[in-house]
């Protein structure tokens, strides 16, 4: 994993086949049963048009990566996709994203129970200032979770995001007292405790060290058979090695303003994106000569 | 491959060992670093002083007598009895008036209001400018609307309490505000991202860390008011009290009010009574302080 020079990002390059092997594999080339669909999705800032004319859709139990240049617009259509962007001030998305076939923009659509159900994990791990079991418990109890057991649940979800081991003797301990790493395995296993469908990483591991960023990818590739993941990231190897299906994104100049807008160029299983791109640009993206 | 892979021998000009030019001991440093120590030793010295000769001057009087009596014309049976319970009083009373109508404002502007707004533009600016009005001008403020809703007696515990109400509010709003910006967005996120509503996050995450913040800047707020006279003056507050406080209507007296009334008597003895009691009083707003560094200490947040 260390110091491959940019060019040799390709996934034939990859050193560990073993488990991009599985990922691929796993992805037929068409989504037959879609949990989240985008139907030319605009999301704007004000008057900005960060992300332009998106449509894709997500496959359930898979595992969907973002990439592209900086300032594309992962972040913007990740955001949108729970609704955590009605938090920005003048953000405002246009078109229709659907999950389950509702539209999560709809005039009855809360927006509190679409985050319950779609939930996110942010590229700085950010735990609570509270202990560990209360970090996992908060969930639960702010959306009115009646499980018959709280410490059962909590250990379900360290389990599941394979911190339980490191944790279980510390459990009223500061969540601050771990390691970045660990920080970020409970916060996914935050999220996993309010039992959601969908759980958007942004580049979950882009502050993390290989070691680290390795269990979390394993992570991934285990809650996947529960969960639908969509995950933005920077790090080629890792979509390759994790995601069935990869997007690639890239800013283009806007005919009218000139403003640089968010546009996706390409969507396939990673196999495909990687190996075979069809546009040249995701060649020249993944290949390291560009971006 | 290592980023520090000499791309080339590269040897510079001189030695690391020596004096570099406008370092640490050179002359310009050290004159600037004898003004700083100057300017401490001279405010220090100030603060000692005025300590040291009111302790000086104070401490016949500094006994229990101080606590227990009533104000006398014969200044060896007078104390400031009603003035403690008075100044304990009017202050329990701002703080209850104050706090949650200063914390509420400051979580509305910072949390739910439109910042960009020309309204809210106003208020804040307003709220910064108010924290700045002296305090006189709140017990006119204070005196002028008792008057105009027919208040008589206008020295009465809630109307000094309203006076430093007013006073102080704006500044409990600014540090509302302070300790709220200093909770990482993103503790609000993570909350929002679990499917809490905007008000969980508030009650459950975002006042909680801010609540050592609020109450170091509310209690140093408080202190400031404790040691307010003009405002209380203005409103008639009575020099001469020889009886309990014991409600909302009932007429007092405060600390600092009494400390000007015995320094305005021409006998040499109540001076001395006034310096005994300014002692009282700096230790109180002492205290005041302590607590707030305690807090402060005790429940720094690390993030
Ligand atoms: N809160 C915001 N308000 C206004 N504009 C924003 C906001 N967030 C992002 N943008 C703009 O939207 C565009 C897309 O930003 P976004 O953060 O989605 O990119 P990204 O692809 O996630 O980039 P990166 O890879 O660096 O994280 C950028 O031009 C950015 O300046
Ligand atoms: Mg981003």
């Amino acid at each position: 994993m260390s110091n491959t020079n940019p060019t040799e990002h390709r996934l034939s390059d990859e050193g560990s086949a073993v488990k991009i092997t599985p990922a691929a594999g796993a992805a037929s080339s068409s989504i037959v049963d879609p949990v989240l669909e985008c139907d030319n999705v605009d999301v704007f800032y004000g008057n900005f048009r960060a992300v332009t004319d998106v449509s894709m859709d997500f496959g359930i139990n898979e595992i969907t990566a973002l990439i592209g240049p900086s300032g594309c617009g992962k972040s913007t259509l990740l955001r949108s996709l729970n609704r955590m962007n009605d938090l920005v001030d003048g953000a405002r998305v246009t078109g229709r994203i659907s999950f389950q076939g509702e539209d999560i923009y709809g005039p009855d659509v809360d927006a509190i129970e679409v985050r319950r159900r779609i939930g996110m994990v942010f590229q700085k791990p950010n735990p609570f200032p509270k202990s560990i079991y209360d970090n996992i418990a908060y969930g639960p109890r702010v959306i009115g979770m009646k499980p018959s057991n709280l410490d059962d649940l909590v250990e379900e979800a360290l389990t599941k995001a394979a911190l339980w081991d490191e944790v279980k003797d510390k459990l009223k301990q500061s969540a601050f007292g771990l390691s970045g790493g660990q920080q970020q395995r409970l916060c996914i296993a935050r999220t996993i405790a309010v039992k959601p469908d969908i759980i958007l990483m942004d580049e979950p591991c882009s502050a993390l060290d290989p070691i680290a960023t390795m269990r979390i990818e394993d992570l991934m590739v285990e809650l996947k058979k529960d969960y639908t993941i969509v995950i933005v990231t920077h790090n080629m190897q890792q979509a390759a090695r994790v995601a069935d299906r990869t997007a690639f994104f890239t800013a283009l100049a806007d005919d009218t303003t000139g403003n640089r807008t968010g546009v996706l160029v390409e969507y396939d299983t990673t196999t495909k994106i990687f190996e075979d791109p069809s546009d040249q640009r995701t060649e020249d993206y993944i290949s390291g000569r560009f971006g | 491959m290592s980023v520090f892979a000499p791309i080339g021998r590269h040897v510079g000009e001189g030695t690391i060992r020596g004096r570099a030019r406008g370092g640490d001991s050179s002359a310009s440093s050290i004159l600037f670093l004898g003004v700083l120590w100057l300017s401490l030793f001279l405010a220090f010295a100030f603060l000692v002083t005025l300590i040291v000769t009111t302790v000086i001057e104070g401490s016949p009087r500094l006994n229990a007598l101080l606590l227990t009596e009533f104000p006398a014309s014969r200044p060896e049976e007078a104390g400031a009895r009603p003035a403690i319970l008075g100044s304990m009083m009017v202050i329990g009373f701002t703080a209850l008036l104050t706090l949650p109508l200063g914390i509420a404002a400051g979580v509305h502007l910072e949390e739910f209001s439109d910042r960009n707004h020309w309204w809210n533009r106003i208020v804040e600016l307003n709220v910064q400018n108010l924290a700045a009005v002296p305090s006189i001008v709140y017990g006119l403020l204070t005196l002028g609307a008792l008057s105009a809703i027919g208040v008589k007696d206008k020295n009465i515990v809630i109307a000094g309490a309203t006076a430093l109400s007013l006073l102080i509010l704006p500044v409990i709003i600014i540090v509302t505000r302070e300790a709220l910006r200093g909770v990482p967005i993103e503790i609000r996120q993570g909350s929002l991202a679990l499917g809490a509503t905007s008000l969980q996050t508030l009650f459950r995450q975002t006042l909680p860390s801010a609540v050592p913040g609020i109450a170091t800047g509310s209690i140093l707020a408080l202190s400031r008011a404790l040691g307010e006279a003009a405002p209380l003056l203005i409103l008639g507050a009575l020099v001469f009290v020889s009886f309990d406080p014991n409600g909302l209507l009932s007429g007092y007296t405060t600390l600092p009010i009494q400390i000007f009334n015995w320094t305005g008597r021409p006998q040499e003895e109540f001076h001395v009574l006034a310096a005994a009691a300014s002692i009282l009083l700096l230790i109180l707003l002492l205290a005041m302080n302590a607590i707030a560094i305690v807090i402060r200490n005790r429940y720094q947040k690390r993030w």
